[in-house]
């Protein structure tokens, strides 16, 4: 570090006789650069590097072999986990797609009242924990649940909704169908309307105009968005534990690795395979991109142009989004049941409704609460500063390996939660907090940072984007009226960007206040937990799961409120924005 | 009500985070909170001077983190069920011998030493395992209560019986073992194997049972028994039984090496085992069976006691050596031949159910041979109780390595497979066999 302390080019001497990049001339954005990657080679690479070294490591001897693999492969159990594991991946973007793509396509294309409404509602499904979820599902989807009952009593028959794969296909798709919407949305919106002109005036129309010309030009951000969702599905650990779904890789892993005594190297070689094809998805979606810019240069008209619906077609997109919204938010009607019910056994509804529950919550978990708010708060404010940092350095700058620092930041993505975990037990425990003397792996700072770079690909994305509609040209000005490089970073472009870090950030803490999967291993004492966690303690009894769940509806309510502000600030920041342009 | 009251207290000693407080004690639990909460209570009422700090984790993931953190030991506690999770930390030298005062305790529940021979841990409370059901999926599906093991294993509950797996769960994973020691290894085995026939689902957690008792999702569980006795008391349409095979063992807590509170842990120890800390046992959300025998006078009607019912947990004498020494071996075993292939052997299994039903009808002879074929090929084991035994063979299951040069002959990834492929063409033999003989 002590080399980065020359300033530019001002020291005569030893430093100009010795070959330039020994002594490179390293800027305050080089300096911040290089610290960015150090945080994320501590954070990021080393603890995972420390979990999937065993993986190579010959059990008996310890020593380097590649014989895990080839066990791996040589496994039926294996390979069939392995193809589960992309079945469910691939089919959940198949159904989050059938759920994102008419709700993107009404609110976009046509006058609708309640757009922003969908728009909010559409996100609410992220914001709470996929086991919780889970549990609300199967209540009301479950072979016993409401649907399934009043199905049974009425006609006699009964769909297994949530037997085995089916079930998580049906939970994930539901959580991760945002990722697929906004991004859908997103792309929707910035279509330019005189490409849609142009093919309405050679003869095009209705489906032919959707799939030719609709669906191509917003294809960047639905790749975008479905490999998020892919890789998730792939990754996560939670809702196929607790729908007691084993033959996948990520609950294979976990049984393997968090089993009594075994030191079985399988569940270890499953978190290579499982890393590694994320970051393959992840690339692949990036090369499709690549080659598709279909960014047009003139902007005809903000978005496609919108029209109105006929009385009939009215009511048919409003019964659509009913019903869609019905479905997406099933989970919260079943938890919100759930937190005011008594007893809810083999019913279609609970048998009384009170509001014990939430006493008992209240008075075992305010600890949850301002833990989560603390935790996220640190990590979604790290993460805007980071991923603002980290998108001004690839846009903006040539710094030598400037693209790998985004890459590094983005594969946290591709990292399951409990890889990260057991990384950071085995990293953090060799070293003790400063002052106190207590192992670094228990101190709770450390679950704040597990956050932090599992939700920083998030924060990345979004300060990307806001910068990319960051016009160079005003940069250059403010440099041009003398204004240093520093300045003009915090008088123009982090103003400039508010709306994006605000999203940024918003998605950062709202997904991070609901993490479970890291932070299940990290907590080493109930007064740290977070409120997944508390939600996770209270499930586990069984006259906890109506607190459980009241606690699960105050999370929900939580984060809806600051997202639902958040989209408040955005909106109003976009108009100031576009009247300031008018002038 | 003394519940509520409890908890609050519980929940002020939470938040008032030991200012006062002259040693904080940690404590590695698989308990939920709605039974480490009334004892924390009371313990802090009775000892001010300490305050407990509870961390939960599943027993497996206790052992992994005290295992992991050996280096440098912040936990001074281990407090769970089942005693083989004490028997691998005490294996790896990570359970501190300390001299425990108590009195009126004796030294079994029912067939099973209440403490370690070495005095590594010590049993504060007793557990036994049965058959959970629920009273109205009964109702709904026109099915009676099962009371003993084998009574899971008839046509009628095809698809209705839920239970964890061992190696997720070390409480499931005693009733696994104790069902091979009480029927021996291969009958045990074939009789597991014909009861998971009948399997909705094997739970990742021990809860995950309980939970799909209670709201319903299946009608019959394996679970020990506070699991019944709390859910019932919380108000589930819910019952509980012990079948005549169970072992009542004891839930157990023992002090981890190098505890950096070691007097404040021996004292938590000793006030668990007086006569007040036992009588916190019996609130209603905890309902385990108190190991002092004068507490049961204060127990609710109709709570067992084990102290003067002698039929609980008699007829077993469970082996914790032989347990031990092949322990994961056994859930391996667990989850190759069932937990990863429970679609085949259910499909086999029901397939079987359909041709006795036919062969009742029929009384074809030869139809009868098909089946008792099938059924054989459902209850070949892949290995013999000798070999799970044999330390080298069960040491490919753990991997501890003395030294750098020790070598193991075969993988266990290698095993497995081998089992596996061993075990689903005989799921599949049979199935065709069923088919076959109830067509006849």
């Amino acid at each position: 570090m002590s080399l980065t302390s020359s300033p530019d080019g001002q020291r005569p001497g030893l430093a100009d006789r010795l070959p330039s990049w020994l002594v490179p001339n390293l800027s305050g954005l080089h300096l911040v650069a290089v610290m960015i990657a150090l945080l994320l080679i501590g954070l990021l690479l080393v603890p995972v590097a420390q979990v999937m070294i065993v993986a190579f490591q010959d059990p008996a001897t310890g020593a380097a072999t590649l014989q895990n693999f080839m066990d791996f492969f040589g496994s039926a159990l294996f390979r069939e986990s392995f193809w589960n594991s992309f079945y469910v991946s691939a089919m959940s973007v198949v159904v989050a797609t059938a759920i994102a793509l008419p709700l993107a396509y009404i609110t976009t294309r046509f006058h609708f009242s309640g757009s922003i409404l969908i728009q909010s509602l559409g996100f609410i499904p992220l914001i709470m924990p996929p086991f919780v979820g889970a549990v609300a599902m199967q209540l009301i989807f479950g072979r016993n649940g409401t649907v399934n009952l009043w199905l049974r009593d009425t006609f006699g028959i009964s769909i297994p909704f949530m037997d085995g794969l089916n079930g998580v296909i049906l939970v994930q798709s539901i959580h991760y169908f945002p990722f697929i919407l906004i991004n859908l949305s997103a792309s929707l919106r910035n279509i330019d309307r005189s490409m849609e002109e142009a093919a309405q005036n050679l003869g095009s129309h209705g489906m032919r105009l959707f799939r030719r010309i609709v669906f191509p030009l917003a294809m960047p951000g639905y790749i975008a968005g479905a490999a998020l969702v892919f890789i998730k599905v792939f990754d996560d650990l939670g809702t196929p534990l607790l729908l007691n779904v084993n033959n996948m890789l990520a609950p294979q892993a976990f049984l393997r690795i968090s089993s009594i005594g075994i030191s079985d190297p399988m569940g270890y070689v499953i978190s290579v395979i499982l890393v590694v094809f994320s970051v393959l998805s992840l690339w692949a979606s990036f090369l499709f991109m690549r080659g598709k810019d279909y960014a047009t240069v003139q902007k005809g008209g903000g978005g496609m142009a919108k029209r109105t619906l006929k009385p009939a077609e009215k009511a048919l997109a409003y019964g659509t989004v009913i019903f869609i919204l019905l479905l997406v938010l099933s989970p919260h009607i079943g938890l919100l049941l759930l937190s005011f019910g008594t007893i809810w056994s083999f019913a279609p509804l609970p048998d009384g409704y009170t509001l014990q529950n939430y006493i008992t919550m209240w008075e075992g978990s305010k600890t949850f609460i301002m833990n989560t708010v603390l935790y996220a708060g640190i990590a979604a404010t790290l993460d805007v500063i980071i991923g603002t940092a980290i998108a001004y350095i690839v846009i903006r700058t040539n710094i030598f390996g400037r693209k790998a620092l985004d890459y590094l930041a983005t594969a946290a993505l591709a990292v399951p939660g409990v890889v990260l975990g057991i990384g950071y037990l085995r990293t953090f425990h060799q070293f003790d907090v400063p002052f106190t003397g207590e192992p670094m792996a228990s101190w709770w700072v450390i679950i704040a940072l597990a956050l932090m770079i599992r939700r920083l690909p998030y924060a990345l994305r979004a300060c990307t984007a806001a910068l990319q509609q960051v016009s160079l040209a005003l940069e250059e000005a403010a440099e041009s009226l003398g204004a240093t490089k520093r300045r003009t970073i915090q008088k123009i472009v982090v103003p400039l960007m508010t709306g994006g870090i605000l999203a940024g950030f918003v998605t950062s803490f709202a997904t991070a206040a609901v993490e479970l999967s890291a932070t299940i291993m990290l907590v080493s004492s109930n007064n740290d937990a977070p409120l997944a966690y508390g939600i996770y303690l209270f499930m586990q009894t069984p006259s906890g799961r109506g607190a459980g769940a009241a606690l699960g509806i105050v999370a929900v309510i939580v984060v809806a409120i600051g997202t639902i502000a958040s989209q408040f600030i955005i909106e109003r920041d976009k108009k100031l924005k576009a009247s300031s342009g008018d002038h | 009500m003394r519940n509520t009251i409890l908890s609050s207290v519980a929940a002020v000693a939470l938040s008032a985070t030991g200012a006062l407080a002259d040693g904080t004690i940690t404590i590695i639990t698989s308990f939920p909170d709605s039974m480490t909460g009334p004892i924390e209570a009371a313990f802090e009422a009775a000892h001010p001077e300490y305050d407990l700090e509870v961390l939960n984790k599943k027993t497996s993931a206790g052992v992994k983190f005290i295992q992991e953190i050996s280096g440098e030991n912040t936990a001074d506690i281990f407090w769970a069920s089942a005693p083989d999770a004490f028997e691998v930390l005490k294996a790896d030298g990570l359970l501190a011998d300390v001299s425990i005062q108590s009195e009126g305790i004796p030294d079994k529940i029912g067939a099973y030493p209440l403490n370690d021979p070495d005095g590594k841990y010590y049993g504060f409370a007793g557990a036994g395992y049965g058959i959970m059901w629920n009273e109205r999926y009964l109702q709904a599906n026109d099915l009676q209560p099962a009371t003993e093991w084998a009574d899971l294993a008839s046509a009628e509950y095809h698809g209705h019986v839920g239970m964890s797996a061992p190696s997720r769960s070390g409480t499931t994973h005693l009733t696994v073992e104790t069902l091979l020691q009480g029927e021996g290894w291969d009958n045990g085995w074939a009789e597991w194997k014909r009861i998971a026939g009948n399997f909705r689902t094997v739970t990742e957690r021990s809860f995950g049972v309980p939970d799909g008792v209670n709201t319903g999702n299946f009608g019959l569980g394996i679970v020990i028994d506070f699991f019944g006795f709390s859910s019932k008391a919380s108000g589930f349409p819910v019952d509980f039984a012990y079948p005549t095979v169970t072992a009542l063992v004891p839930a157990n807590v023992g002090v981890v090496s190098n505890a950096p509170n070691e007097e404040g842990a021996v004292a938590f120890i000793e006030y668990l085992l007086t006569p007040e800390g036992q009588t916190v046992l019996l609130d209603p959300a905890i309902m385990r069976l108190p190991i002092n025998p004068a507490t049961y006078a204060n127990a609710p009607e109709g709570f067992p006691n084990p102290f003067e019912d002698s039929t609980i947990g008699a007829t077993v004498q469970f082996d914790v050596a032989k347990s031990g020494a092949r322990y994961n071996l056994v859930n391996s075993m667990f989850d190759v031949m069932i937990t990863y292939r429970l679609d085949d052997l259910r499909e086999a299994v029901g397939a079987l159910h359909k041709a006795e039903a036919r062969y009742a009808e029929t009384g074809n002879a030869e139809a009868k041979a098909l089946i008792d074929e099938a059924w054989a090929l459902i209850d070949a084991n892949p290995i013999d109780e000798a070999k799970s035994l044999d330390a080298d063979f069960a040491g490919i299951f753990t991997k501890k390595r003395k030294k750098a040069t020790d070598e193991v002959g075969e993988r266990q990834a290698e095993i497995e497979q081998r089992w596996d492929a061993f075990v689903l063409e005989n799921y599949a033999k049979a199935t065709e066999l069923a088919n076959k003989a109830a067509a006849m």
